[in-house]
């Protein structure tokens, strides 16, 4: 008996060390792929060791759900777009979510004489795990924008909604409270399924009134809330790695909100709370003249160019431009001319979204420089070539102080020679703000589709 | 006192992990999230023991669901990440 549980531990060990060195590896992209396959072997043997538990008595359902669980796994992973990774990933969060939930819910259950301390932990991993649970399928709602009919991809604010969600949090510790107190009297059952359905609840509370803009820190909240969420049920059951795994995925969750935010110049309670802010109207109309030009035009000016910089957004991804703009990057480098990416932090709908569709296009990462790269040698770029990006590059952050994105870090595209703008039309992007760039004197906006734009560009190269 | 053993290992691997993920580079921000959704399936191996008690007819079908879903997060996860990984090329 002691053996078996020694031997499990042990092996837990190897599991947290393989891990922490597969996050290590992450650390470039030349051995991140090999600290991936290190950190699914400290998985593999983690499952198998678990398998040998005393505590099991029969393992038809096991294997069964091992085995249909795989195959959805695997199924989603070969088949998702890479356009569509800020989904998969929002979905696999509430997936998380909901096995931390179910597992605490299945102890609650199993355990009759537990302490209360280890009652309060297990209501935690409840609570979190549940609105982990309901608050990314309302992401995943928002950003796939297949339920766009009930569930709006903008913030969704009714009046009361504050006093409604204060509501919530009291019902939810007076439920935890009664629990805690009476475990074992007829009625704590019917407390801790109201508490697990108070805490769905809150989930959809919380996330609906934060906007699309907003997703990717939400995203990485949500992801760390799930690694929180394991950490909990780690606690209660006691299980040295579940607890430094759900650490290690919470600390991963937290550091990337906090790029985030950062990248937004706005705290973390801004950007959960400021749905409930009535929205200034800007009143600030920018003076000028939008100058648009030809994508046969644009190549004269590429072709005389010496640097080239490619500031990407989501629309690049909307518009699968991205391996035209390779196409491109190759026709600008036969010509001399040296070509990089500027990716600005919050540039597509999640942490590194758009590298993935560069990489995807086998632009090498090498080509891919963060923002404070680019801004420092922005002036010496004769060509920035802004793609589907808009608020990321809009140099109100800079100079108009009552602009609501004033003093947000962004790519600065205005200051490189000269700008070209491939949009569709003059939408502003999701922050809803006017984008002073497309009326600067070096600015060109090029308009239409913008893989239809590069093909153009590219077939005069080839002409 | 188990609990204060617990919390202790908490913490240290609450630091470990912000020391670790601060050196990712934002290019590998993706697969960084994908990766941590397969470690957070971790839940699977305390749900394993539930799955597999005949006892508890309760226990046993939330423990099996939580096995289903965790395997779902750590299969789909690695894969994905694995998939992503293997598209950063280099010059």
């Amino acid at each position: 008996m002691l053996n078996t549980e020694l031997i499990i531990n042990a092996v837990y060990v190897l599991s947290a060390a393989l891990f922490i060195l597969g996050l290590k590896l992450l650390s470039h992209p030349s051995t991140a792929r090999r600290g991936n396959k290190l950190s699914a072997t400290g998985m593999l043997v983690a499952i198998c060791v678990t398998l040998i538990d005393q505590n099991i008595l029969a393992y038809e359902w096991i294997i069964v759900a091992i085995v249909a669980g795989s195959a959805v796994g695997a199924f989603i992973a070969k088949k998702v777009q890479l356009t569509e990774m800020p989904e998969m990933v929002s979905l696999l969060n509430g997936v998380g979510g909901l096995a931390s939930l179910l597992v605490a819910l299945a102890m609650l259950e199993t355990d009759t004489a537990i302490d209360s301390y280890l009652v309060i932990i297990v209501l935690l991993a409840i609570g979190i795990g549940g609105i982990t649970f309901s608050g990314s399928v309302i992401a995943w709602a928002k950003l796939s924008g297949k339920v766009a009919k009930l569930i709006s991809s903008g913030s969704t604010v009714f009046s009361g909604q504050a006093f409604v969600n204060a509501f919530i949090v009291i019902a939810i510790f007076v439920l935890g409270a009664l629990v805690v107190i009476y475990p074992q009297t007829a009625n704590s059952t019917v407390y801790v399924y109201s508490f697990v359905a108070l805490c769905i609840v809150l989930g959809v509370m919380l996330v609906i009134p934060i906007g699309g803009a907003d997703m990717p820190v939400v995203i990485s909240l949500l992801n760390s809330y799930s690694g929180l969420a394991a950490c909990a049920a780690g606690m209660a059951l006691n299980n040295n790695l579940l607890i430094v795994a759900g650490a290690l995925v919470g600390a991963s969750g937290i550091i990337l909100t906090s790029v985030m935010c950062k990248a937004m110049n706005r705290s973390l309670i801004n950007v959960l709370f400021s749905g409930f802010q009535t929205v200034k109207a800007t009143e600030i109309k920018i003076e000028g003249e939008v100058k648009p030009l030809a994508a046969d035009d644009a190549y004269y000016v590429l072709e005389a160019a010496q640097s080239v910089v490619v500031i990407p957004g989501y629309g690049m991804a909307v518009a699968q431009a991205q391996h035209a703009m390779k196409e491109l990057q190759v026709l600008l480098e036969e010509n001399g001319a040296e070509v990089v990416y500027g990716i600005h932090p919050v540039a597509g709908r999640m942490p590194g979204h758009m590298n993935v569709l560069l990489a995807e296009a086998d632009v090498p990462y090498e080509l891919l420089l963060e923002m404070d790269e680019v801004n420092a040698r922005m002036a010496n770029f004769d060509v920035a070539i802004v793609i589907g990006a808009n608020d990321v590059v809009n140099p109100a952050a800079r100079e108009i102080k009552g602009s609501p994105i004033y003093g947000m870090p962004i790519i600065n595209a205005d200051l490189a020679k000269n700008v070209f703008i491939l949009k569709r039309g003059m939408a502003s992007g999701f922050a809803g703000i006017e984008n002073p760039l497309f009326f600067k004197d070096n600015a060109r906006m090029i308009f239409g589709d913008a893989k239809d734009t590069i093909n153009a560009i590219i077939r005069q190269f080839a002409g | 006192m188990s609990f204060i053993y617990l919390l202790m290992i908490l913490m240290l691997a609450i630091f470990l992990g912000f020391e670790l993920i601060r050196k990712v580079p934002a290019t590998l921000h993706t697969p960084l999230m994908s990766g941590a959704n397969a470690v957070s399936g971790i839940t699977l191996i305390g749900a394993i023991a539930y799955s597999g008690n005949e006892n508890l007819l309760l226990a046993q079908i939330l423990g099996s669901v939580s096995v289903f879903l965790a395997t779902i997060n750590v299969v789909g996860g690695y894969m994905v990440t694995d998939r992503m990984l293997a598209m950063f090329k280099s010059k």
